[in-house]
This record gives C-alpha cells, sequence and structure tokens, in this order.
C-alpha cells in the first residue's frame, strides 16, 4: 500500500495554502501543483537545467545546473539513469524528479508538489484530510467546483446585470485585462482608503455600471473575484505602473 | 490666442458679451478644459473692456492644440475631424455615452477654422439595435461639416448592415477631396459562425460585440471588397495621396481582441503602389501609431471609453498613453483631427478629454517620436 509521510505531507500542504494565499505570486509551488511539466520545459527560474526522460515517458528527471544543449559529465549521466531505473518501480506514476546544483533529489508525483526523495525509498505522497491520497475523481470534483465558479465570475464580468445602463465590466477590462488584482491591497488614491480587489469591484458596479454595490458576502461577489484572480494569474507584474 | 486680443477682437467679443455673458456664466459650471479656454478667453476681453484687473483664475495658457490650428502651419492643405467609436445604448440622451457622443460634437463644432468634413469611425451603436443607430443619426446631425461614416462591428451583426445602410448608404466608398483620394472599408466583415450553431441575431450581435468572445470570427476585408479596392484604384497615378479609412486596424496587433484584419496583407499590397498612403483607423481606443513600408496607420480615440493596450503585438512605433483614470469617465476618450499636408501625408491630432492633446506628426512617424505620450 501506499506509504505516507505525515509530517512532509502536512507541511507541504501548509505551504501550499499560503501558496494560494499569495494568489498571483506565480512562484514555484503554485506552478509546480499547477503543472510539473512546466518545470521540467528546459531552462527555469534563471536555472540552467537538462530534462532527461525515461523511455515510458512517465518519468523525468531534471538536471539543475546543466544547460538543455550541455552533454552530461559521466558521473552525473550515471546518478540520472540509477534514479531512473529506481523510479521504474512505481510504474503506474508520472513522476518528475529534480537533481539540485547540491545534489538533493525531490520528486513530483503526478503533479503534486514537490518534496524530498531518498533514492531505493518510498514514493513520497502528499497526505490530504481523512489521511487519504489525493484521487483523480477527487481532483476532477474539486477542478469542476473552481471551474464553475469562475464561469459564473466570467457570465457575470460580461454581463450588463450588475449595473443598470447596459455597461458591463468586460467592456473597459478585456480578459480582465487593468484589473490587476496582484497590487490589492493598496491605499487607492482616489477613494482616499486603502482597497482591496472587491472594493474596487464595487466602486466600477457603483460609478461606471450604475448599479448597486454588492455585500463582501455576496456570491456574486466571489465569483467575480475568482474569474478575475484566475484570469490574471501570471500576468506581469508591473511595479509602479499602477 | 492669448489675452493680449486685438481691437478687432475685442469689439467682437464686447458686441457678443451682452448676449452670451449668461451663458458663458452658466457654462463655467459645466466645463470642460477647452471650454474653459473658451470661456475664459471671453471673460478676459470682458474684464479687459471693462478695465478690470484679469483674476488669476482666468489668465489664459498657450496649449498646443491652439497653436496646431492648420492655418499656423503652411504645410497644411486642408484638415478633417473625427468622432468614432461612441457606442451607443438606446437609452437617451442622458446616458453616459450619448453625452460623451455629444460632447465630440460640440468639440468639432468649435474647431476654427471648421474642418472639411467629419468621419465617424464606426461603432455608432452598442449592440446593432435600430433604436441606437437612430439616436447616433439624432447626434451626429448636431455637427456643422458635413459627415462621412464608415461603419463597425457593433453597428452590423445585429441585422447584417441593414439598417445601417438603409439610414447612411454604402458601407463602403470612395471619393476625392482636394487632391487626396479617400477611401472608406467595411473592414468587419466575419465568416459566419452563426448558422450552424443557430445563434439568433441578438445572440450574434452579443457575441461580436465582446472584444474577448472567442466564439467570433476574425474580421477581414474580404475578396469581394478588395476586389473592389483594386478597381477604385486602379484609374489613380501612383502619385495620388491615398487615405484610407477603416474600422478595424488594417494591420495584425491582436488576434483574440480582433484588433486585427485577417487579410491585411492583402490589403496592404493594394496600397504599396503609392507614393503616400494613410490608414485612419477606429476599434482600438487608444493612441496608436504604426507604419508599414509606405503605409502610415493612425488609431481613433473613442467617445464611450478606453482600452487597454493589448498583452501583445503593439506596434512599437507607437506613443502610449499611461492607464487611464477610471474615476474620470473621460480620461482617454475624446475625439480628434486630422491634417493632410499639401505633401499629401499627415498629422494626427489627438484631442484627449481631461488630458493634455498630443499630435502625432508625419515626421515623427519617420524620423522617431519626440517627447513623452500625453499626460495631465
Amino acid at each position: 500500500m501506499t506509504p505516507l509521510r505525515m509530517f512532509r505531507g502536512a507541511l507541504t500542504l501548509a505551504l501550499t495554502v499560503v501558496a494560494s494565499l499569495a494568489v498571483l505570486r506565480s512562484d514555484e509551488l503554485l506552478g509546480a501543483q499547477r503543472s510539473a511539466t512546466a518545470t521540467i520545459s528546459g531552462e527555469t527560474d534563471g536555472w540552467a537545467s537538462r530534462t532527461v526522460s525515461a523511455c515510458d515517458h512517465r518519468k523525468a528527471v531534471v538536471v539543475e545546473g546543466v544547460r538543455s544543449n550541455e552533454k552530461l559529465p559521466p558521473q552525473k549521466a550515471q546518478e540520472v539513469a540509477d534514479l531512473l531505473s529506481d523510479l521504474m518501480r512505481f510504474c503506474n506514476e508520472e513522476v518528475v524528479a529534480r537533481i539540485s546544483i547540491r545534489e538533493k533529489i525531490t520528486l513530483s508525483v503526478n503533479g503534486l508538489p514537490f518534496v524530498d526523495y531518498v533514492q531505493g525509498g518510498e514514493l513520497p505522497v502528499e497526505l490530504v484530510h481523512g489521511k487519504v491520497q489525493h484521487t483523480d475523481r477527487d481532483r476532477a470534483i474539486w477542478k469542476a467546483e473552481l471551474d464553475r465558479e469562475v464561469a459564473e465570475g466570467d457570465r457575470l464580468f460580461h454581463s450588463d446585470e450588475l449595473g443598470t445602463n447596459g455597461l458591463a465590466c468586460a467592456m473597459c477590462h478585456p480578459d480582465a485585462s487593468n484589473t490587476h488584482p496582484e497590487t490589492y491591497p493598496k491605499f487607492q488614491t482616489q477613494l482616499k482608503k486603502v482597497a482591496l480587489l472587491r472594493d474596487m469591484v464595487n466602486w466600477c458596479i457603483q460609478n461606471p455600471l450604475e448599479g448597486k454595490v454588492l455585500p463582501d458576502d455576496d456570491p456574486r461577489m466571489k465569483a467575480l473575484e475568482a474569474y478575475i484572480l484566475v484570469k490574471r494569474t501570471g500576468a506581469t507584474l508591473d511595479p509602479g505602473k499602477h | 490666442m492669448g489675452i493680449n486680443l486685438t481691437p478687432k477682437e475685442l469689439e467682437r467679443e464686447l458686441r457678443e458679451r451682452s448676449l452670451e455673458s449668461e451663458s458663458l456664466i452658466q457654462s463655467l459650471f459645466n466645463c470642460d478644459r477647452r471650454h474653459f479656454l473658451k470661456v475664459s478667453a471671453r471673460f478676459a476681453a470682458m474684464a479687459a473692456a471693462a478695465g478690470v484687473i484679469q483674476p488669476h483664475a482666468f489668465q489664459l495658457v498657450d496649449v498646443a492644440y491652439a497653436a496646431a490650428s492648420p492655418d499656423a502651419n503652411p504645410e497644411v492643405g486642408f484638415r478633417f475631424a473625427y468622432v468614432s467609436d461612441s457606442h451607443l445604448f438606446a437609452r437617451g440622451m442622458n446616458h453616459r455615452f450619448a453625452k460623451a457622443a455629444l460632447k465630440a460634437v460640440e468639440d468639432v463644432n468649435a474647431l476654427d477654422p471648421q474642418p472639411d468634413f467629419v468621419l465617424f469611425g464606426g461603432d455608432l451603436a452598442q449592440d446593432g439595435r435600430p433604436e441606437e443607430l437612430e439616436l447616433g443619426r439624432q447626434i451626429l446631425s448636431g455637427l456643422k461639416p458635413p459627415v462621412k461614416m464608415m461603419v463597425g462591428e457593433h453597428d452590423w451583426y445585429f441585422d447584417l448592415g441593414e439598417k445601417w445602410r438603409q439610414m447612411f448608404g454604402p458601407d463602403r466608398y470612395s471619393f476625392d477631396h482636394k487632391s487626396v483620394h479617400f477611401v472608406v472599408l467595411n473592414s468587419v466583415v466575419e465568416d459566419d459562425f452563426w448558422t450552424v450553431k443557430g445563434y439568433t441575431p441578438e445572440q450574434r450581435m452579443a457575441i461580436v460585440a465582446g472584444l474577448d468572445d472567442g466564439r467570433q470570427s476574425r474580421f477581414k476585408v474580404g475578396e469581394e471588397q478588395r476586389d473592389w479596392l483594386h478597381k477604385d484604384l486602379e484609374k489613380l497615378p501612383k502619385t495620388t495621396p491615398l487615405v484610407v479609412f477603416s474600422h478595424s486596424p488594417l494591420y495584425k496587433y491582436y488576434r483574440p481582441w480582433n484588433f486585427w484584419t485577417d487579410d491585411a496583407e492583402q490589403v496592404q499590397a493594394l496600397l504599396f503602389p503609392f507614393k503616400s498612403v494613410t490608414v485612419v483607423h477606429g476599434h482600438t481606443h487608444q493612441l496608436l501609431t504604426n507604419r508599414i513600408r509606405n503605409i502610415t496607420f493612425h488609431g481613433m480615440l473613442s467617445t464611450a471609453w478606453p482600452w487597454p493596450y493589448a498583452p501583445q503585438g503593439l506596434p512599437p512605433l507607437t506613443l502610449q498613453m499611461e492607464r487611464t483614470d477610471p474615476f474620470d469617465q473621460f480620461d482617454g476618450c475624446g475625439d480628434g483631427s486630422v491634417d493632410v499636408l499639401k505633401s499629401g501625408t499627415v498629422n494626427a491630432n489627438y484631442n484627449l478629454w481631461d488630458r493634455n492633446p498630443r499630435t502625432v506628426t508625419y515626421a515623427e512617424v519617420t524620423k522617431g517620436i519626440k517627447g513623452g505620450g500625453p499626460s495631465y
């Protein structure tokens, strides 16, 4: 059965929560959580790295500190080969291993965050609430729920029903552009007070749209925020511009 | 223009003042920058005539716009003005977009000397409804100079241009004015995405009206219209200056928002043989400049709202406007005019409401933009 590393799992979860709160920090944790393949595509985060894939295309080793066009030194090549054959034990899983420049090995199993790994050891998996491992079905449900929330926000953002004069948010903000949610909270000079994204959403509803402000616990506000945040994930930060 | 009025100007001001002082005072309460200048000039004249010392608030400032009158520049052959992208809802004259369109009409009527004609750059209506187009016609009927109409996608996709053509005539035409050949195109032709999906006219219009709605097709001029253009240009000597009006930019800027014309290269190919070509387009609601070989492209401002610059594809020649202030309805919006130089090239005047105006000259387009974008 799948071995559980409770402490490590709990730590990863905690980190994930922190990362989720810092919503638009498109940093390693979020990136890794969304797609492990994104981090193996070559030189990321300023690091030179080279990716070696196993023949089953389900295992890959990212060697940091080596450029993608560079030949691996023999000792390093041996290390990669050993690690890959070790990982072949977990034939049903998609595994991305990373060998850092300090020779530390971390693994991402099935797109989950990277955690430490000792060669020959058990497959590190993340613990979830109820001490069970996430199943594909779980993940499908969560994704569907999130997508539904975002789709509702998308609909509202493009609809005239929040206002009274025909205007919709998307008329000025196609693809949620110029909403720059990453800059909130901030002192909104025109409002002369510290504002959250929702305060600006409400300002827009009240003024250009000539509608009624939404209460903080209004599910429509939650949906609008969800749409804006998801749409702007990974957008280039432009400090000082907004 | 300044506080030192000539005796003739002073006399005229004095003659007018008894009739106008009431409305002048009234207009001060509802005053934008340019009106302020106009009104304050008159107050200055009255004050000067009455021997009153000028209150500080009415000291006049020289603005670039006043200096850029076509009279002041001997290179200028003539001027036309534009109003574009008013996106009217049929919700009366008090709707914010109707007010903005009326403001542009006032601007154009206040130009001295008057432009030879006014181009309306498309997207008169928001949802292509007949009532919206009617409201638009009513507002534009206030324009004193003759008006040339161009169609935008918001005018078209409710009834595929039926009402628009009935009201304003053909959606593509050409005319000659003072040795310049003008062409007006319908560049918002889309491949039929609605029939197979069974969309109603309302749904079709709503999809096209959504800038970020990927269910629609990309804009194009289309083969039939390109053939027409080819025939229209065939008879002209290649030295004839050309000015082409299109709603979408006749180049490829940003596909997801249809800041784009799918057959742009084929249209450009018809224009390349001419010595001097300018394309003036709407749709993008922003200060936008491009040059491809001998073709200069100027984007028009919208009266309704400014659009952010697209995340990719912005022509490097563009002098960007700073991010607009959402708390000011008119910031980043406006109207403008185009000075057609005697050489056949043009200077584009951006009359940004609530910001300093900015002219993008032909010299800048060809030799490098000087100075910054329009700021407060």
